[in-house]
């Protein structure tokens, strides 16, 4: 690269570090108040650029149009960001902790069926900005005036966002929330005004930010997503609740993205290295650095103990043996009853089964929340194909091996992970998640790249429907019991010591990183089970396994379920996964309805299926006592 | 005497009646067709269009074997793991036939072996993967649509043409663009072995930066641009590159950007003089394009985009190989597959016996802008048979049975 190309890299870098930064910090000042971690970030954002592009075809392609355009869209998306805090999550406050997550991810469904009813299908080409369309020559190259803009427009929100903050009174009381929001509500703040009101600064936030692509980025409907990991990187990297963290991350990633794609391929001792491929991960392996360097971020202070505004999880009961064995015998003898297709479904609910619990396992009683559980059981399944198909080791073998290759992947990820806690430790997890998805995708010769393995099928004895459900409920059946035995064994009981009082733990001499880091593989290698399982019931594995999309499910399943419950996360995996098979089958706009499903269950269950089920039961009791 | 059980049977036989129809008490033949509505709207919102227009037509001449068509279609999420189970339920609950459809590679190719596993036919529809019916071939799969390789093909002799020497690329990093760039450099490289490939991107799908790839792409200084890129990242790519003029005094080749699905939104900035293949549909007069025109406007109100004529030609197919066969026995429909001949809006197509690909053509041309619009100027229609490599090449590609 000359240095002509390096400065103009830098630009791009620092351009396209704008629009992150807005959304970021939206989401950073959003997570500070509120604690939620909000999904639907990233809809916000897509519907400032879809409400930019309405906006401007209204008002006319005239400077004044453009602007007018973009303020209105922003402010717009903060009404509707209001609309979602009292419409929904104000309802579910004292909800356990997360359990917003799976409201927010119903509106993330909802918006995006809004969007494309509203829409259409077809990207929409936003107009270049008037009066900036043209390019400016710097050292001889050509750069858009219109990001020049965006460069400059990211300093002065980081300097508003600052005067806010620090010299008005709403910016203290934010600041007060931020690090006790009890007490603020103890002296007498009303929380609900404003909670309200940082959703609509947050989401103002996100839809400037969208808006503001709109000569840069056609509106369509994969944005939400695409954004929302980047959003939640730079929030974690700068620090959660730092703007000038989120100021500093998102020039960081944005500008080692510009200039990965800048250095392009080079060869290094014979090797051809692509940094343009490297865009794919790039700022996840950031994100691990720091974390693991610094484990509150760049600009993030370790978070004030929080009293949460739920109360501490209950004591979990033991599943009673004849219940269970009612369960197993029903199990059983579906297939004798049921048609081949119901056999086939619950497989995958088996499979999903032990994936949750696993994933309950470790965010509920063991207390370290995770958003990268997928890279288990896509690594599990990985190593099942890769054993049975290109070390041509037998069928059953791959089977049973693959379980220890993903929980050998758990020792190496676990072993940082559980040196931090909270957002960050759920953010290292993701980070590895994401560090093994871009390797299985770009290591064709092996993993098949993008295509994935296919022709992995069982061995004939196992290969009727049948016969292949009864391995699945077999192989995850035994892990589900063993996870829920180890529960109330003494390390389970360990653990959850360690997730109510770390110090009190400590200081009766549990080893408790060492017990986290074991619980970590143990979770790892059955979730790794349930991806073998999972593999040869379909005979193809993609790096959809290992994708977020695979680790929000689980999240999904864990919370619908009930992270407060042992049961909780096998319904929540039947649940989930039986209605989104039936809603898909028989309406167009499925993912909206799924969201209403999710959102109706969130709102009059807000401790989950079981949760609620149980707290109606026992009131049901306790009235006829 | 009309007693009670007289007036019961006598309903029961009517209502069976009008259950069955009086054409000839017959069921319609199921096929299954599944697809990633949600992921792809763009392109699969216009094919499916094209689904309903061909089982209306196909119904309305009488179906196939005395009995009417249907398509039942799935959404498989973009997913190889639920495109599965929804081709799985699709046989199993919902007793088609065979099966239809699928976009992405991974999931083509997830549908393609399970097709194998269950011995039934699967025709894929748009997966565009070569290894599809090359590396990763097998007896039950066959695939409608011109592949990756067959439009870079299409392209290699305009390419050539211009003897340029140092070529810059840009692709999608993902299966699709891997195997376009790959199919490029050693095409283009048996044609011009002085080819010089000066740089190459590989943005992820969906994610471009386009900026700082197309100041990459300038800073190597091309004489042309081979690109594969599509959707989001086409309109930011050809937005960054003109403002940046990436492009003066350059030529750009670019797969896909002549389907409307692609070109349209980018309206008056569409990239002029741009090599692409595409599809210019308002300026096809064969009569078989122009009575599929003619039928999709009168239906849908709306001009086709490249995914109705995909849909369509696959229920098209779906039914000529059930005629042919004249049994819905699986044997028999492969049997029929191979080589079966048929009529598309794109002309007759045959599904070769050697390889299981059809030889759908594909338009090429250069990109122009009329009233805000882009469109493709000094097109020509590409049959597929001469895209394709020799048969040798083909049968070493191919996995023996």
């Amino acid at each position: 690269m000359t240095f002509a190309s390096i400065i103009i890299q830098l630009l791009n870098g620092l351009a396209a570090a704008a629009s992150l930064f807005l959304v970021s910090a939206g989401l950073s000042l959003i997570f500070g108040v509120t604690r939620i971690v909000n999904f639907a970030h990233g809809s916000l954002y897509m519907l400032g650029l879809y409400g930019a592009y309405s906006l401007i075809q209204a008002l006319g392609r005239t400077p004044m149009g453009f602007w007018s355009a973009v303020v209105l869209a922003a402010l717009a998306v903060g009404l509707v960001g209001v609309l979602i805090e009292v419409l929904v999550l104000r309802r579910i406050y004292r909800a356990p902790e997360l359990f917003q997550l799976l409201a927010t991810f119903a509106v993330v469904l909802v918006i995006k069926d809004i969007a494309l009813f509203v829409w259409g299908a077809e990207d929409l080409v936003g107009p270049r900005a008037p009066g900036l369309s043209m390019a400016v020559e710097i050292l001889g190259k050509r750069i858009p005036a219109y990001d020049l803009l965006l460069i400059a427009i990211g300093p002065v929100v980081l300097g508003v966002m600052w005067l806010l903050l620090t010299r008005t009174r709403w910016g203290a009381l934010v600041r007060a929330a931020t690090q006790d929001r009890e007490m603020v509500g103890a002296l007498g703040v009303d929380q609900a005004r404003l909670f309200t009101s940082v959703f609509f600064v947050g989401s103002v936030l996100a839809g400037l930010g969208g808006a503001l692509q709109i000569p840069r980025e056609p509106a369509n409907l994969e944005l939400d997503l695409a954004i929302i990991a980047d959003a939640f990187v730079i929030t974690v990297v700068g620090g959660l609740g730092s703007i000038g963290g989120a100021f500093l991350a998102a020039i960081i990633i944005g500008v080692a993205k510009a200039f990965c794609i800048g250095i392009g391929t080079v060869t290094w001792f014979g090797f051809e290295i692509s940094f343009s491929k490297l865009t794919l991960v790039v700022e996840f392996l950031i994100m691990a650095v720091v974390l693991v360097a610094r484990p509150y971020g760049l600009l993030g202070k370790p978070q004030a103990v929080q009293r949460i505004a739920a109360d501490l999880a209950p004591p979990l009961t033991a599943p009673s043996w004849k219940i269970a064995l009612v369960w197993v015998v029903l199990l059983l003898g579906v297939p004798l009853v049921a048609d081949r297709y119901i056999t086939i479904m619950l497989t995958d609910i088996v499979c999903f089964a032990l994936f949750a619990v696993s994933l309950h396992f470790i965010m509920g009683p063991a207390g370290m929340v995770s958003f990268g559980h997928a890279a288990y059981f896509g690594l599990g399944a990985y190593a099942a194909g890769l054993l049975f198909k290109r070390a041509g080791l037998p069928m059953e073998a791959a089977l049973l091996l693959a379980p220890l290759c993903a929980g050998a992947f758990a020792v190496v990820y676990g072993w940082f992970c559980v040196r931090l806690s909270g957002v960050y430790l759920a953010m290292l997890t993701l980070a590895f998640a994401q560090i093994s998805w871009s390797i299985v995708f770009q290591w064709d010769s092996v993993t098949g790249g993008s295509n994935g393995v296919f022709g992995i099928w069982p061995s004939a004895w196992l290969a009727g429907k049948t016969t292949y459900y009864y391995l699945a409920l077999a192989c995850c059946g035994t892990g589900i019991a063993l996870l829920w035995r180890v529960l109330f064994s003494p390390f389970g009981a360990a653990l959850r010591a360690g997730r109510d009082s770390p110090l009190r733990a400590e200081a009766i001499g549990i080893d408790l990183r060492g017990f986290q880091w074991a619980a970590f593989v143990l979770v790892g290698a059955l979730a790794g089970l349930a991806g073998s399982v999972y593999a040869f019931s379909k005979g193809s594995i993609s790096p959809s396994t290992i994708s977020i999309g695979q680790s929000t499910d689980g999240l999904i399943m864990v919370l619908l379920g009930g992270v407060e419950t042992l049961t909780g996360p096998v319904v929540g995996a039947a649940v989930y996964t039986w209605v989104r098979d039936a809603v898909a089958r028989h309406t167009e706009f499925w993912r909206a309805v799924m969201g209403g499903i999710i959102l109706l269950i969130v709102l009059l269950f807000p401790q989950g299926l079981v949760g609620g089920l149980k707290a109606l039961f026992l009131r049901w009791k306790e009235q006829r006592a | 005497m009309l007693t009670r059980n007289n007036l019961l049977a006598g309903t029961a036989a009517l209502v069976a009646l009008s259950l069955f129809g009086p054409a000839g008490a017959q069921t319609p033949i199921k096929i299954g067709e599944l697809n990633s509505y949600k992921v792809f709207p763009a392109f699969l919102e216009p094919y499916k269009k094209g689904i309903e227009l061909a089982v209306e037509e196909v119904n309305a001449a009488g179906g196939a074997l005395g009995r009417k068509i249907e398509i039942v279609s799935r959404d498989d999420n973009g997913n190889p793991g639920d495109a599965v189970r929804v081709a799985e339920e699709l046989l199993s609950r919902e007793q088609v036939s065979f099966l239809i459809g699928t976009f992405p590679s991974n999931v083509g190719l997830a549908v393609a072996d399970f097709a194998k596993q269950r011995k039934v036919l699967f025709i894929a529809a748009e997966p565009l993967t070569d290894k599809i019916v090359w590396d990763a071939g097998n007896a039950y799969a066959f695939r409608l649509r011109t592949s990756t390789y067959m439009q870079t093909a299409m392209l290699i002799a305009d390419a050539a043409k211009l003897k340029k020497k140092r070529w810059a690329i840009v692709y999608p990093n993902y299966e699709y663009g891997q195997s376009a760039t790959a199919a490029f450099k050693k095409l283009l490289k048996e044609k011009q072995p002085d080819v010089e490939f000066v740089v190459e991107q590989a943005p992820p799908l969906g994610k471009i930066d386009a900026g700082a790839v197309a100041q990459a792409l300038a800073d190597a200084k091309p004489d042309a641009i081979f690109s594969s890129l599509f959707g989001a990242d086409l309109a930011k790519f050809v937005r960054e590159g003109q403002t940046r003029g990436l492009f003066k005094g350059v030529e750009v080749f670019n797969l896909l950007a002549g389907e409307p699905e692609y070109l349209d939104p980018l309206k008056e900035e569409a990239p002029e003089g741009w090599y692409v293949t595409g599809y210019p549909w308002s300026e096809i007069k064969t009569p078989e394009h122009t009575k599929f025109l003619t039928a999709y406007q009168n239906k849908f109100k709306d001009y086709p985009r490249l995914g109705s004529v995909v849909g369509y030609a696959t229920v098209m197919s779906a039914v000529e190989v059930i005629k042919k066969a004249g049994s819905l026995d699986q044997d028999k429909l492969i049997a029929a597959m191979s080589g079966l001949k048929l009529m598309t809006p794109f002309g007759m197509v045959e599904y070769r016996a050697i390889d299981h690909q059809s030889t759908m053509g594909a338009y090429v041309g250069r990109i122009a802008v009329k009233d805000g619009k882009g469109y493709m100027k000094d097109w020509r229609f590409v049959d597929g048979k001469d895209a394709l490599p020799s048969d040798a090449e083909v049968l070493k590609m191919r996995p023996k049975n």
